[in-house]
């Protein structure tokens, strides 16, 4: 039995958005309510009857006779709803409107919006990640909280939070097309933080991280789809993401373990996902500002280019990391520099760049910094400061499979050290 | 060949999604299995847990009665098997046992 679990969830993020519209911002929950109702009545239908050709189509026939019927019922307490009460008052109206909400272009739209909606700037980014990976993904509080190694609670709390922020405001679907500009930095920002807890993220089941990239994908394309909004930024954004995607079926082995950089078989690396990035690479030429999206989408292709690790172009690679410094300068763009130096002119160079970084706390809690330092010396023949900084980089790893790969870096270390 | 039905009794609807899931496909390789197998007749159909009671000469018409929620049928399938005891071999792999429910095995009348 092969169900796509994904676009079950897919499908419950687009009928909660659907039911929000028809409901009201302020009945989100009741959206919600519904939204799990019609999915566990589908299972129980499903369950003796098998699962139908288009599950989707199913639901979404389900979800939309459910929002009908409930109307109906509630035709006295029609006021309380949405801005779209006065057309729940008469049958002439009622259906043509809830079809109309339920149509595919009217959900995408409707789905744009509340990803805007979710990046209000009174959230905090967490939260907005958070808001859109439980209103636009249907994820539940568990399922992030998993993902982003926090508390059940924690994240559940936040999103009631983000939740009763969006209620209070009536606007949610009447963004203004001169607000959404304003906003669209922020939703970038939300979806690049989205795709990278996927990528470099700390859950250690790689199938979460893969679903929480393809979540990020399928929300920037919906931007992308619309040109009112998107821009080209959008396009070097989505290059990041396609490059990152293609690599990421060789970023671990068939355990679930960590490849590095240097040992991964890049012919498993998708050729069609890198063809696609180019062309996101190419459109997003030409504006007037370079945005760090722009640098991190050609870094990524710089590695893409290169057949084997040997043909890496580390000249453009120390060049882009250099100009990312000045755009957005972190400790961790500062360790990629140091790398990139390193595979140019030597380890020892590396080296003193990695230690010529401020230490923070962000980057001493980072497991892959000592890890850095440590595959640089070892490639200077210092096997056993490599060993030390090994051992101090797994009491950093945040997850198994992290621990793993880095045991597995120490061991060699200490092979060398012995030889 | 003789057809018996299957009535499901009780067990507990999925509370989450996930969890539904997963009984969703639990059921669909039984069944899938049993077709395969040409033992089913008509897959039949899930129940509502509501309904209406009607009785006594003049038709009364009353909600439920529940009985306990053990014993209300949550859908039925039409099955086709050697005996009663293989129908009831069969209905052994059901996955509502996991979940507090039951099968009740019913041979039909034949003419």
């Amino acid at each position: 039995m092969d169900l796509d679990e994904q676009s079950f969830r897919r499908e419950s993020g687009r009928i909660v958005t659907a039911l929000s519209r028809i409901f009201g911002l302020a009945h989100i929950s009741l959206a919600e309510d519904v939204a799990q109702d019609v999915f566990c009545r589908a299972l129980e239908v499903w369950k003796l009857r098998g699962v139908p050709d288009n599950p989707s189509a199913w639901l979404m026939t389900a979800a939309k006779n459910r929002a009908i019927d409930l109307l109906r019922r509630e035709r006295t307490a029609r006021n309380h709803l949405s801005e779209l009460g006065r057309a729940y008052e008469s049958e002439w109206t009622l259906v043509p409107t809830v079809n109309g909400i339920f149509s595919v272009e009217t959900i995408e739209d409707d789905q744009l919006r509340m990803m805007f909606s979710c990046c209000d700037p009174h959230l905090p980014e967490e939260t907005q990640v958070a808001l859109m990976l439980s209103l636009l993904c249907g994820f539940t509080a568990g399922e992030i909280a998993a993902a982003f190694l926090s508390k059940r609670d924690a994240i559940a709390k936040r999103i009631e939070r983000g939740k009763s922020m969006l209620a209070s405001c009536k606007t949610l679907f009447d963004l203004s097309e001169r607000e959404l500009p304003s906003r669209l930095a922020a939703v970038h920002r939300a979806l690049y933080l989205l795709f990278n807890e996927g990528y470099h993220g700390a859950s250690p089941r790689a199938a979460v991280r893969a679903e929480l990239c393809r979540e990020a994908m399928r929300l920037a394309k919906l931007l992308l789809g619309n040109p009112r909004v998107s821009s080209r930024e959008t396009y070097a954004l989505c290059a990041l993401m396609w490059f990152g995607a293609a690599r990421l079926p060789s970023r671990v082995d068939s355990r679930g373990d960590l490849i590095s950089l240097y040992a991964q078989d890049r012919s498993r690396w998708d050729a069609g996902l890198i063809g696609k990035a180019n062309e996101f690479l190419d459109q997003s030429a030409g504006g007037t500002e370079l945005t760090e999206y722009h640098i991190e989408a050609a870094i990524a292709s710089v590695h893409c280019a290169a057949a084997r690790i040997e043909d890496t172009d580390w000249a453009r690679l120390l060049w882009l990391y250099d100009v990312l410094m000045t755009i957005r300068p972190s400790p961790v763009v500062a360790l990629n520099r140091a790398i990139a130096l390193a595979n140019l002119q030597g380890p020892q160079f590396g080296i003193d760049a990695i230690r010529a970084i401020p230490q923070t706390d962000r980057l001493a809690a980072y497991p892959f910094f000592p890890a850095a330092l440590a595959e640089l010396e070892l490639r200077a023949g210092d096997a056993k400061s490599a060993q030390r900084d090994f051992e101090a980089a797994i009491a950093l790893a945040r997850n198994p499979m992290e621990r793993r790969f880095l045991e597995e870096r120490a061991e060699s270390a200490k092979r060398e050290g012995v030889r | 060949m003789s057809e018996f039905v299957y009535l499901y009794r009780g067990g507990q609807r999925a509370e989450s999604p996930d969890e539904g899931e997963k009984q969703m496909q639990r059921w669909v390789a039984w069944l899938t299995d049993l077709a395969a197998k040409g033992h089913i007749k008509d897959q039949g159909q899930p129940l509502e847990s509501e309904g209406k009671v009607v009785r006594g000469k003049n038709g009364a018409v009353t909600d439920g009665p529940y009985p306990e929620s053990k014993d209300i049928v949550g859908g039925y399938t039409l099955i086709e098997a050697e005996n009663l005891t293989q129908a009831a071999e069969l209905a052994g792999g059901c996955p509502i046992f996991e979940f507090d429910g039951l099968v009740e095995v019913r041979p039909v009348m034949k003419m």
